[in-house]
């Protein structure tokens, strides 16, 4: 008995001993981590009394925003950023530094959810905003806060082929044709591919008079020919153009058109479909952050300037379609004039489409359930 | 036997000290943040886990997953074993390179492993170009996939293998060489039997990761449902559908299976190890 | 401590004995098989992270290393690499010392929960944090009214890196202290010796390379982990973003050379440590 007694003893001391030594060790990591960026603080801990003594004297405080956003945004924002700041400085007097967080459009989502403090988000569907909205971080009706149903710049999808076309595609009745193999990414992991899989049902619909057995059809033959799956855009364009796969890639028209620029313009041709969606990435402010931390206006304003001619000059740049009728003359031999539905026409919103296409057991993924 | 291992616990110092830290790192560390994973797929009623858990294409994922990260532990052992054997008991111009060497898919982005595999195995790549005219394709099946998880799992064996090795009492080899035992047999029945724990190890070890692998594979394997899609992958897609419930069911099916089978190998292991002795 | 116990030359003695070693045909043979194994499975693949790096040239590359928030984010790795080391070392030597060295119940138990990181796919490694101390999390409302920040921050990827090199030290003292038994402790016990004095001077320098290859394995890891850190990261640029998943937002800008380039930088790291076991082990002989 005594023994026993005396090893209950020894563990129970043992534990504390441990306790006190993680301690030590866990203080000395938050030590480490707050030493590594004086930035740390001034992103996420003000507190309260501070936020509002930020809002009287806002002219002459610094203040800093996170913008998250989806992945084949950097190019845009890294540009708009540093208009908006001398634009910011100019007016208001006061300095701003935006910090940019990129990744896939849901996993961005997900970490606003989960506590990641954005100011704004620009993200690639209206659904992964939703997402935030039904969390409470975002009020209701964001959708009719700015212009154009809060989306700044659009793009389509189109078809990105090898120079010359060798195997003749011209439209999307050309892509289900014999051996044809076509790149898309995974429309369960990637945005960009959701948009991807709705421009091909939307034109099988108008190809047979809204008949949907025959999109569905369509879209399962589509997806027969596709011989690799990437998780996301970006990896699919490398899988088309750095490894050779694939005769088309099907991609968003700015991921296109910047891909023929970086990666070689004597390489690749860019095809136009008939009729294509037009995919609309969309913003807004996240009320609750903002709110927190006192920066609703300069928010506020960071997403409105994208709607001036400075901001839609910067977009159709980095070759997203502009909104803004002055510069969409400026720029109308760079985005050819095609037929372009959009989700609202043919699918409705995004919970709808979201739940009937892409869920699980969806359309999607009876496409690839055995036996049928 | 209890009777030594009672006196055992008296002799030696630090019983309460050491196990009671370590039970209680585990657990900060790992069990109290793992069971947030296990609370939240109860969010879901049993049926609904069921049906989560083994839908066709779960099931199909699990399987190849299983199956790539088998084959690939496997041929990790038998390669590892080697090329410890080497580093261990020979010297050869270059030795301390080769042994750097061994550590560095560890300390490459499983990312960045998995970009340069395909890069290297793709149709147009300096092995795949060789293998497509011999209709051998690497890239986008699972033999890609099993070679994604060689390249993550080698570190492993080699490395749990060699300390053992370096520390082998030479005694008994030394005596059964002089007893004019023949070298294959001194390092069948002398060696090989001091090795299997360690190897087991290192198998156990290579396997576990291979199942959860994720950065390196979904580069290599093209995701194709049914074909090449890894369980991990399958959890992405749930993430990405805020199902956190549905991801957890299918995380945790995995995690169960892994730590049956983990159990089974570190039991056997010491199984070999009380026969040995 | 190094020279207490002349245990570890074994290896040199053992070279010179010709009873022990196989025909130089076969340790050739071997040397040669071993060394197309390395080619094949670690050379190829590390060539064209190199050749890829280096694609562009030498100023590309040195362009890419000294870019700000590569910088940043080296410096991010290291403090991770700084941290998580030390705390899994400690946990690994007292988890291999209570299991080798004692019998209990649950024991095989125990060792198994070890290895579990491991088989924990990497990204669920992320999300369990987030799932504990995200908004939506158990302590979620509790840290943000209190306004200390875990995920999307430096100790959130701390902790998920924590969880994702946990086993590696445990791991590879257990076999090692299993098979060198507790005789030689329990002597020295019999001699006088006290707890501390019995682990420094007796078990120490017998584990030393296991203990080393260890850590050399979690710091490689630490410095290298992408999957369970990209999850609860934020990749918020310059400010937490480590080395991979800076590689990773230059392979999405289409930057590959850099991109690989950093990745580099990765490996010389990881080289830089390896050198370090060197040195010791050569001081260690002389």
């Amino acid at each position: 008995m005594v023994h026993v007694w005396r090893r209950k003893q020894i563990v129970r001391r043992g534990v504390s001993a441990g306790l006190a030594l993680l301690l030590t060790a866990a203080l000395a990591a938050c030590g480490n981590g707050s030493g590594s960026g004086s930035t740390d603080k001034e992103a996420g801990g003000t507190t309260e009394g501070k936020s509002t003594e930020a809002q009287a004297d806002s002219s002459a405080k610094p203040v800093e925003l996170l913008n998250v956003s989806y992945d084949p945004t950097r190019e845009l924002y890294e540009n708009y950023n540093k208009a908006f700041a001398t634009y910011w400085e100019k007016e208001k007097g006061q300095k701003v530094t935006i910090k940019q967080s990129h990744g896939g459009s849901g996993a961005q989502s997900r970490s606003v959810i989960d506590g990641l403090e954005a100011d704004v988000v620009t993200l690639a569907l209206g659904y992964d905003i939703d997402a935030i909205q039904k969390k409470g971080l975002i009020n209701e009706g964001w959708e009719s806060k700015f212009e154009h149903n809060s989306t700044p710049y659009s793009s389509t999808i189109v078809f990105l082929v090898k120079k010359g076309n060798p195997k003749n595609i011209k439209d999307w009745g050309d892509l289900i044709k014999g051996d044809v193999e076509v790149i898309t990414p995974n429309p369960k992991t990637s945005g960009g591919a959701r948009w991807n899989y709705l421009a091909a049902w939307g034109y099988a619909l108008k190809q047979n008079n809204n008949d949907e057995a025959k999109a569905q059809e369509f879209v399962k033959e589509l997806f027969k020919h596709v011989p690799v799956l990437d998780t996301g855009a970006r990896g699919a364009t490398t899988t088309f153009v750095e490894r050779g796969i694939g005769d088309v890639l099907l991609a968003w028209e700015n991921e296109a058109m910047l891909s023929v620029k970086e990666l070689g313009p004597d390489k690749f041709d860019i095809v136009y479909p008939s009729v294509s969606i037009l995919a609309e990435p969309p913003v807004a402010v996240v009320d609750k952050v903002v709110d927190k931390r006192g920066t609703r206006e300069v928010a506020e304003a960071y997403l409105k300037y994208l709607y001036s001619e400075e901001g839609q000059t910067i977009a159709a740049e980095n070759f997203y379609r502009p909104t803004l009728d002055s510069v969409k003359e400026k720029f109308k031999d760079k985005f050819h004039d095609i037929n372009l539905f959009t989700l609202q026409d043919v699918f409705g919103t995004w919970d709808e489409t979201q739940k009937k296409h892409f869920s699980d057991g969806g359309i999607f993924d009876q496409i690839y359930t055995p036996g049928s | 036997m209890s009777q030594v291992n009672a006196a055992r616990r008296r002799v030696l110092p630090g019983f309460g000290l050491t196990l009671g830290y370590s039970v209680l790192y585990l657990s900060l560390v790992v069990l109290i943040p793992l069971s947030a994973l296990l609370l939240n797929s109860t969010g879901l009623s049993w049926d609904k886990f069921w049906h989560v858990a083994t839908d066709p294409r779960v099931l199909a994922s699990y399987k190849i997953s299983f199956l790539t990260s088998a084959a690939a532990a496997l041929i990790d052992s038998i390669l590892g074993l080697l090329i410890a054997w080497v580093l261990v008991r020979y010297e050869f111009p270059g030795k301390r390179l080769f042994d750097a060497l061994i550590d560095l898919p560890f300390a490459l982005p499983t990312a960045v492993a998995g970009v340069a595999l395909t890069a290297l195995y793709s149709q147009n790549g300096w092995i795949g170009s060789l293998l497509e005219p011999l209709g051998i394709k690497v890239a986008f099946t699972q033999l890609g996939i099993t070679i994604a998880l060689m390249f993550i799992g080698i570190p492993f064996v080699v490395r749990t293998v060699q300390p053992v090795l370096q520390d082998a009492e030479r005694d008994a080899e030394e005596a059964a060489a002089t007893l004019g035992a023949k070298r294959f047999r001194t390092f069948r029945t002398i060696i090989l039997p001091e090795l299997i724990p360690p190897l087991l190890t290192g198998f156990a070890l290579a396997f576990a990761r291979g199942i959860g692998e994720y950065g390196s594979v979904v580069f290599i394997s093209g995701n194709m449902p049914m074909k090449t899609e890894i369980a991990p992958l399958l959890i992405m897609s749930k993430l990405e559908q805020y199902d956190y419930a549905g991801a957890a069911a299918v995380a945790i099916l995995l995690l169960l299976i892994s730590f049956l089978l983990l159990l089974v190998i570190n039991s056997l292991q010491r199984w070999t190890r009380r026969s040995v002795r | 401590m190094a020279g207490t116990v002349p245990m570890t030359s074994v290896q040199t003695s053992a070279q010179a004995s010709p009873a022990t070693t196989e025909a130089a045909w076969v340790k050739w043979l071997l040397i040669t098989a071993a060394g197309l194994a390395m080619l094949w499975l670690i050379v190829l693949p590390l060539l064209i992270v190199l050749t890829e790096a280096l694609k562009k040239g030498w100023d590309v590359y040195v362009a890419a290393l000294a870019d700000p928030d590569a910088l940043s984010a080296l410096k991010l790795t290291l403090i991770v690499a700084l941290v998580t080391v030390p705390l899994n070392t400690v946990f690994g030597i007292a988890a291999a010392w209570a299991i080798t060295k004692f019998k209990f119940r649950g024991k095989g138990a125990l060792i198994t929960l070890i290895d579990l990181p491991f088989a924990v796919s990497p990204v669920i490694g992320g999300l369990i944090f987030v799932l504990v101390f995200g908004a939506n999390g158990w302590f979620g409302p509790w840290l943000s009214d209190h306004d200390i920040k875990i995920i999307y921050a430096v100790p959130g990827i701390i902790l998920a890196t924590l969880f994702v090199t946990f086993p590696f030290v445990a791991r590879e003292l257990i076999p090692l202290m299993e098979d060198q038994g507790t005789q030689e402790e329990e002597a020295a016990v019999t001699l006088g010796a006290r707890g501390w004095h019995v682990f420094t001077r007796v078990t120490l320098p017998n584990i030393k390379w296991g203990l080393l290859y260890g850590m050399i394995l979690c710091n490689a890891r630490a410095m290298g982990e992408f999957g369970a850190v990209s999850v609860v990261s934020g990749h918020i640029r310059g400010q937490t973003n480590t080395l991979p998943l800076h590689v990773e937002i230059l392979y999405n800008e289409y930057q590959f050379s850099a991109s690989f380039a950093v990745a580099s930088l990765l490996l010389l790291l990881a080289l830089v440590t390896l050198l370090f076991k060197s040195w010791l082990s050569w001081k260690n002989a002389h």
